[in-house]
């Protein structure tokens, strides 16, 4: 009876103990917060130095940034916050050494864990941030909406942000009139993966126009290469976001990113004439016979990671092509379960690389579909030196430390490319600042009841009737659009 | 525990000077409870000993409040109660111990269930009636359909479950290693849902004509030289398909309950109905089955209402597309995925009034069998 008691107790210890494991988490968030004290080690003097010499040399072109270089705010404290701990909270406070450095103003850096929520607490306990990351764009609405954040188009240079960044940034960062923040960081979705030896060894070449691109793709089949496409769009919960990318992918080529905006904020109906007509081009590729492996059921069955298996078949390429952003390669044969990179059978780069996915129309030019990170001000934070860090982190040199330690995009086309050096950026990059507009992923800006619900089972009931019923499906996803 | 409570049967003679000893106890002890869950909820007191230490401290403090700070409530409370007239000390003592778990159950269970039926009709977009999340429920195609096949679920799955446990239960019941060939049936009993799903994905899995079949039906199938079907994508051969692994991970159940059944029918009734000159099988339908009428009813509605409940496998296998959608997968994609906390409420409380009447008649039979519930 003792013993069994005895048993009891540990065996409640043990569960309290996993339970307070669980609530732990929550509560040590501030503790990330310490680590973001004013770099002076020597390691970040040194990148420091070379920081500044760009920045205080000649005027930044923003006033405040200009005044704070001129030590004029030095002593006082900025707070910033954004998602990124650990190795990024590392680049990112690199990236902020050179301003702290120039200028005696101490940043403080937060990486904050589980971050929407976080950041919404702590802006509902009035304690918000004075600047914070969102990588939502329709979170900074909302934050807008509320008057919690400040409109930065009275003093910030909105002008030089416009000319120095892809086209599609700036126009995400407006609302009601106004101006509400400043992008920061971003990527690049529109590429198609081939493998490089056997494309070179059947003399093909790479299609720099969405035609030359359906040529190579007859031409293959005409070759008796197997099928052009690897397409598979099975992604556990979430089937069918593949094709959502796709669908917004067409649409910035044939529509523009005008009408792309106005449609993932339903300014327009979700199945206009210009979204059913990019459907059609989708599906000259999807539902064309021989030109995806294994035919629409096949791009049901197949998994993500799984989809270029027969791109890296021992006896050749089965299928060419898949689109899909630089992640990737990680999931290929002969690189999944290896951790070691330098061990990997399929290296991006060299067994494959992609290429741009190419323009539709002349007149809307060549778009990139991604997503990316602000930075917004909240109202507290309206203070010279705040306005001082956010102009910052809109200048070249505001990223520059953490381009060079690899992992970032900016989507500022100043940047000198040299600064980039590890793939897949090296090849990103002239990508981005080539492209003439930036598409934010609008099914991650739609309603979460279509973007993560109603399009992606649309799509697979699409691929499912091989591309028969297009308009039905569009108009159902119409239909079950959130009022309001 | 009991030599602390009689010392205090002994002082009923009613010194006031003992009551006020005990009323401070008490109280004495509600504070410290008060104060350990002050201490609990806090973010900032135990942050200063570091995430170990201050963790540990979280975790002796818990048990301290959960363990024996419940227990010295216990004692003190019902310490007071003795000094009550000895009826109402009878009267009131059993509450004071059921007490706690009636509120517990309250507060997990009854409260959630309550709010969640208020919800489904409050939680509606601003000038829209009570009745608007469920007007919506009936009117959504998707939800028909995913009604429609919890129905197919409803009378497949269990009568799947239970022909195949039946049958087996039959087959075993006098052979040599009885016990061997039923742990082959029981064992996927052990998966959980989500586990049988993931392994009857590989089951189904299809890949292109020509391809190397992983899955073992598509083997089989292009071993005879058929093209692979794709099991889960087919209409409507994919809930039928889904349904298969329900009655997988059931059988093993509906074979326990039904073998110690047959086991329990006297051996008089069945050498009664031989020496009548029935045969096996007879005896089987005409004699055995009758008598585990109530058995099988049990195993019946245990599994429907499993099956209502049915998520997992859904969620994991074809997360309700090609037309295979099921309520509670619905419900949780509109609870957690788009937050619609009104749509998915209702979802709930029709699935809850859909469970009831298999629940009543699950305990009903059970009654009558004399097990109490």
């Amino acid at each position: 009876m003792r013993n069994r008691t005895w048993l009891l107790v540990v065996v409640c210890l043990a569960v309290i103990v996993a339970a307070c494991g669980d609530g732990g988490a929550g509560t040590t968030t501030a503790a990330p917060g310490t680590t973001a004290a004013p770099g002076t080690t020597a390691g970040s003097a040194t990148t420091a130095a070379a920081g500044t010499t760009a920045a205080t040399g000649e005027p930044t072109g923003y006033a405040e940034l200009d005044q704070a270089m001129a030590g004029d705010f030095a002593g006082t404290t900025v707070e910033i916050v954004a998602q990124w701990v650990e190795g990024e909270a590392e680049n990112f406070n690199a990236s902020l050494d050179p301003f702290r450095e120039a200028t005696g103003i101490d940043v403080q850096y937060e990486g904050l864990t589980d971050y929407e929520l976080t950041l919404q607490t702590r802006v509902d306990g009035n304690d918000a941030p004075d600047l914070a990351q969102i990588a939502q764009p329709g979170k900074m609405i909302s934050y807008a909406s509320e008057g919690q954040l400040v409109d930065i188009s009275p003093w910030f240079n909105t002008d030089k942000l416009v000319e120095e960044q892809v086209g599609g940034f700036f126009e995400l960062t407006q609302f009601d009139g106004g101006v509400y923040g400043v992008y920061y960081k971003t990527d690049v979705k529109s590429i198609v993966w081939y493998p490089v030896e056997p494309f070179e060894a059947a003399g093909y070449t790479i299609p720099t126009t969405w035609d030359e691109m359906t040529a190579l793709s007859d031409q293959i089949i005409a070759d008796g290469n197997g099928n052009p496409w690897c397409i598979g769009i099975e992604s556990e919960a979430a089937d069918g976001w593949v094709a959502t990318d796709w669908i917004e992918d067409i649409v910035l080529r044939t529509a523009g990113v005008d009408f792309y905006n106005q449609w993932w904020k339903h300014e327009v109906p979700f199945n206009s004439p210009e979204v059913l007509a990019a459907a059609e081009e989708m599906a000259s590729i999807w539902f064309a016979p021989d030109y995806v492996y294994g035919g629409n059921v096949a791009i049901n069955a197949t998994n993500i990671r799984d989809v270029a298996n027969p791109m890296f078949d021992p006896a050749g390429p089965q299928c060419w092509f898949q689109k899909q952003a630089a992640w990737i390669p990680e999931f290929w044969p002969g690189n999944r379960d290896v951790s070691d990179r330098s061990q990997w059978a399929n290296p991006p780069g060299e067994a494959s690389s992609f290429f741009y996915l190419p323009g539709i129309d002349p007149a809307v030019g060549n778009p990139v579909l991604g997503a990316g990170d602000m930075f917004v001000m909240f109202t507290d934070g309206d203070r010279p030196e705040v306005r001082a860090l956010l102009e910052y982190l809109a200048t070249p040199q505001g990223a520059q430390a953490w381009i060079e330690l690899g992992g970032f995009i900016s989507p500022n086309t100043t940047v000198p490319v040299e600064w980039y050096t590890s793939y897949p950026n090296t090849e990103l990059v002239p990508i981005l600042n080539n492209a003439d507009s930036f598409g934010f992923d609008a099914s991650d800006l739609m309603p979460a009841e279509v973007g993560a619900g109603s399009f992606w089972t649309g799509m697979v009931d699409w691929v499912a009737a091989n591309g028969e019923g297009t308009e039905e499906i569009f108009q159902s996803i119409e239909d079950g659009w959130p009022a309001g | 525990m009991a030599g602390a409570l009689e010392p205090q049967a002994q002082v009923n003679s009613g010194s006031g000077w003992l009551i006020l000893r005990d009323l401070v106890l008490a109280a004495v002890v509600v504070i410290l409870i008060w104060l350990g869950l002050g201490i609990l909820r806090s973010e900032t007191m135990l942050s200063g000993l570091g995430p170990f230490v201050g963790k540990l401290v979280q975790a002796l403090v818990a048990l301290a409040v959960g363990v024996v700070g419940i227990w010295a409530l216990f004692i003190v409370v019902n310490s007071l109660v003795e000094y009550l007239p000895a009826r109402a000390t009878n009267a009131i003592r059993p509450f004071v111990f059921v007490l706690p778990a009636i509120a517990v159950v309250s507060l997990y269970l009854v409260f959630p269930a309550v709010g969640t039926i208020i919800q489904s009709f409050t939680e509606v977009p601003e000038g829209e009636g009570l009745l608007y999340n469920y007007a919506q429920a009936f009117s959504d195609p998707k939800l028909l359909l995913a009604l429609r096949n919890n129905a197919i679920w409803l009378v497949l799955a269990p009568a799947g479950a239970l022909l195949i446990g039946l049958t087996f239960a039959g087959l075993v019941d006098r052979i040599k290693r009885e016990a061997l060939a039923k742990i082959f049936i029981f064992l996927p009993l052990c998966i959980s849902g989500a586990g049988a799903a993931v392994i009857w994905r590989f089951v189904y899995e299809w890949r292109p004509p020509g391809r190397p079949q992983i899955g073992i039906l598509n083997a089989i199938v292009t071993l005879f030289g058929g093209d692979p079907i794709p099991w889960l994508q087919e209409i409507p051969t994919n809930t039928l398909a889904l349904v298969v692994v329900m009655i997988w991970l059931q059988a093993g159940f509906a074979m326990v309950i039904l073998s110690a059944a047959i086991k329990g029918v006297p051996t008089e009734l069945v050498e009664a109905a031989r020496i009548d000159g029935a045969g096996e099988f007879q005896t089987f339908v005409r004699v055995v089955l009758p008598s585990i009428r109530g058995s099988m009813i049990t195993v019946f509605t245990t599994i429907a209402i499993a099956v209502l409940k049915v998520f997992d496998i859904v969620y994991v296998t074809t997360n309700g597309n090609f037309d295979t959608d099921v309520i509670a997968n619905r419900m949780f994609n509109e609870m957690f995925r788009f937050r619609n906390f009104g749509f998915a409420t209702a979802l709930a409380v029709i699935l809850f009034l859909a469970v009831v009447p298999i629940m009543v008649v699950n305990v009903r039979n059970l009654r009558q069998q004399g097990i109490g519930v």
